[in-house]
């Protein structure tokens, strides 16, 4: 029997698409200070939807007492080696304890000391309780006027005419309903993407990684198939993590100052540097010169510390402190293994994601991108994408954008459906999405800089990759869906086709090695004076075209030459 | 990583479904399931939904799970984590809400 699916045509002035971290927070701004009407369509349920569903222990990116938001633009810079926005920077850093402050208002736990200021953790952390910061951030949502939360509704693609956005279209995921959404502005909270490489843990264990796999690049997607300016998906994440659990290392590291060491007890760290790359890079170096595993040195602290790390664990990365004690191998009496992960393409922490200006609009008129969807800010954090979600927001309501009257048909919405609809009914499947994702994975790991080649590429290898991603592309039209869950299967795996081209071509247009480990060009093993820039893509009539832009120093960036 | 439900102590209210950022767990027969075990992230939000302690997480094998499971029960603003090993020893964590954490 085939299945016709429902069409629901809806308004609002504003849609929020991905109701995690920035949606929430753009949601509620737009809600407290205009009567602009909002829907947020999420794919999960909104509670625990998002990078923040197990909880945070810590806000790291906070303008702590002595520091200004000019020193973290500074460090962020740094970190970057040069490739980042100070406009976008700024602007965020300037609003990072405001945002604080409005989460503490919500309910949300600060450790305070016995005057009552925070308790900073290095120079830009302060220590929470998170591990309710999602639900906190969600229920007010729920509550806000003006706002629809549309849960279990996954979009899937923009429209957009004339370059500027008039809503999207998505489907259901329990219920056989398709959604045109329209609207005069859009912002796009989706997150990054993971699941583009063979993960750290292949078998069983496949999603127990960083990032949330359940972000699967569909903002990045949309953006680069409606024609939007990208930035940067070269500039690849790399987390150093405990091994298996995949759990942070930061709270050991910074939180009991625990060392990087090498499986003969030297401290290796210093030898390589400490940005964040380097971090990573130094691990991957020593595991190479046969000096592995490598460890976070623990063992000899004392039972209360090990006790707090136990509790840390349980409001971020319930996993390890279960790896810990299932046996007696607790932190305390074993030095900690650690492992670099799979790449992500994640703006919260590297510069990845939209092109955008200050106000967070992107190359598409109307079309906002905020929290890890957006690029050119990286280290950003949940902070940073709350801020970047009001600033997107504050822009429409002043901007005024609203629905007025009737709008135009637009065909591009009913051919979605009806792909939809073709997937959903078709019968000439060969393979699974499952399938053709492992397939994906398996080249980007070898051919694109994965785990197993030490996180290197040559152009050689890239070419052949983006062979073979463009070759399972064309496979896609054999697979079909039974129902609306594994309709969403599908579309992942074609946003992360998407995706995973871009990542190749932006790779490939660095002819340079500006960070090790995330992008390390082995044909151009140095950093290049003349790649002090960006690399930007946007694709026109199917071919992505990429190109340098300057490092501005503009205070306010503005979209001109696109 | 993943999930177990049981299915004597799930009460079928369906809110593990709902809480999943996945989508994951789904209905069969009045009760709760985990439908993609080999999706799941590990966050713990489903084990902290459920008020009837149905739901226990624990690491694949190829994680280095040797069979423990946990679960985490809410009382007031005190979460208990209990860890619970194959031979059958428990040992609960006592997490509260209104501390943070000192790392």
């Amino acid at each position: 029997m085939s299945i016709r699916l429902k069409r629901e045509v809806m308004a609002a002035d504003v849609l929020i698409i991905g109701g995690g971290t920035a949606g929430c927070y753009a949601a509620l701004t737009l809600s407290n200070h205009s009567d602009l009407k909002v829907i947020v369509a999420e794919k999960a349920g909104i509670r625990r939807s998002g990078c923040l569903a197990a909880g945070v222990n810590a806000i790291n990116a906070y303008i702590t007492d002595g520091q200004t938001p000019e020193d973290y633009v500074d460090y962020a810079m740094k970190d970057a080696a040069g490739i980042a926005r100070e406009d976008l920077l700024l602007t965020a850093a300037r609003r990072f304890n405001k945002v604080t402050a409005d989460l503490e208002r919500l309910g949300l736990v600060i450790l305070k000391d016995e005057t009552g200021n925070y308790v900073t953790r290095g120079k830009r952390n302060i220590k929470i309780n998170g591990e309710n910061i999602k639900p906190i951030l969600a229920d007010a949502v729920l509550q806000a006027p003006n706002v629809t939360v549309l849960e279990h509704v996954n979009m899937t693609d923009l429209l957009v005419t004339d370059n500027e956005v008039r809503g999207a279209v998505g489907f259901h995921m329990e219920e056989t309903t398709a959604y045109e959404i329209r609207a005069a502005a859009v912002i796009v909270t989706t997150g990054g993407a993971a699941g583009l490489y063979k993960p750290n843990n292949p078998g069983f264990s496949r999603h127990k990684m960083w990032y949330p796999p359940f972000n699967t690049g569909a903002g990045y997607a949309m953006g680069i198939k409606a024609g939007a300016e990208m930035t940067s998906f070269e500039m690849r994440f790399i987390a150093l993590r405990c091994k298996d659990t995949i759990a942070p290392t930061g709270t050991i590291a910074q939180g009991v100052r625990a060392k990087q060491i090498n499986s003969k007890g030297e401290i290796y760290e210093e030898k390589y540097g400490i940005t964040t790359s380097e971090r990573v890079y130094g691990t991957v170096r020593e595991n190479q010169l046969g000096n592995g595993p490598c460890y976070l040195h623990t063992e000899g602290i004392d039972k209360d510390t090990e006790e707090d790390l136990l509790k840390a664990y349980l409001n971020m990365a319930p996993s390890q402190t279960l790896r810990w004690l299932q046996s007696d191998r607790t932190p305390g009496k074993e030095d900690v293994e650690i492992a670099g992960t799979e790449p992500y393409i994640v703006g919260g922490h590297t510069a990845s994601g939209y092109w955008i200006n200050t106000n967070r609009e992107t190359t598409v008129t109307g079309l906002y991108a905020a929290g890890d969807v957006a690029g050119g800010c990286p280290q950003k954090y949940v902070t940073g994408a709350l801020a970047e979600g009001e600033i997107a927001a504050l822009d429409i309501i002043k901007k005024d954008r609203r629905m007025t009257g009737s709008y135009e048909v637009l065909s591009f919405a009913e051919e979605t459906f009806l792909k939809y609809e073709h997937i959903l009914n078709g019968s000439e499947a060969v393979f699974t999405a499952e399938e053709l994702e492992e397939a994906m994975q398996k080249v980007m790991d070898e051919y694109a800089g994965g785990i197993s080649v030490n996180y290197q590429y040559n152009e050689k290898q890239l070419k052949l990759g983006e062979e073979k991603i463009l070759e399972l592309t064309k496979l896609t039209r054999y697979i079909n869906a039974s129902d609306m869950h594994e309709l969403m299967f599908v579309y992942e795996l074609l946003e992360r086709l998407v995706v995973c081209r871009s990542v190749i071509a932006h790779l490939g247009f660095r002819k340079e090695t500006r960070w090790h480990s995330f992008q390390e060009n082995l044909d151009f093993p140095r950093s290049d004076e003349a790649y002090h820039k960006f690399v930007n893509s946007t694709m026109k009539d199917g071919a992505l075209v990429l190109r340098l832009r300057d490092i501005g120093k503009e205070a306010d960036y503005e979209h001109t030459d696109i | 990583m993943s999930i177990r439900i049981s299915k004597e102590a799930c009460v079928g209210c369906l809110a593990c479904t709902k809480v999943c950022p996945g989508s994951l767990i789904k209905e069969k027969d009045g009760k709760a399931f985990i439908k993609y075990s080999r999706d799941c992230w590990g966050c713990a939000s489903c084990v902290k939904e459920c008020g009837f302690g149905a739901i226990d997480f624990y690491l694949g094998a190829d994680m280095g799970g040797n069979g423990t499971v946990m679960n985490v029960s809410e009382h007031g603003d005190l979460l208990l984590w209990k860890v619970t090993r194959p031979d059958g020893t428990v040992r609960v964590i006592e997490v509260n809400g209104k501390n943070s954490n000192k790392y």
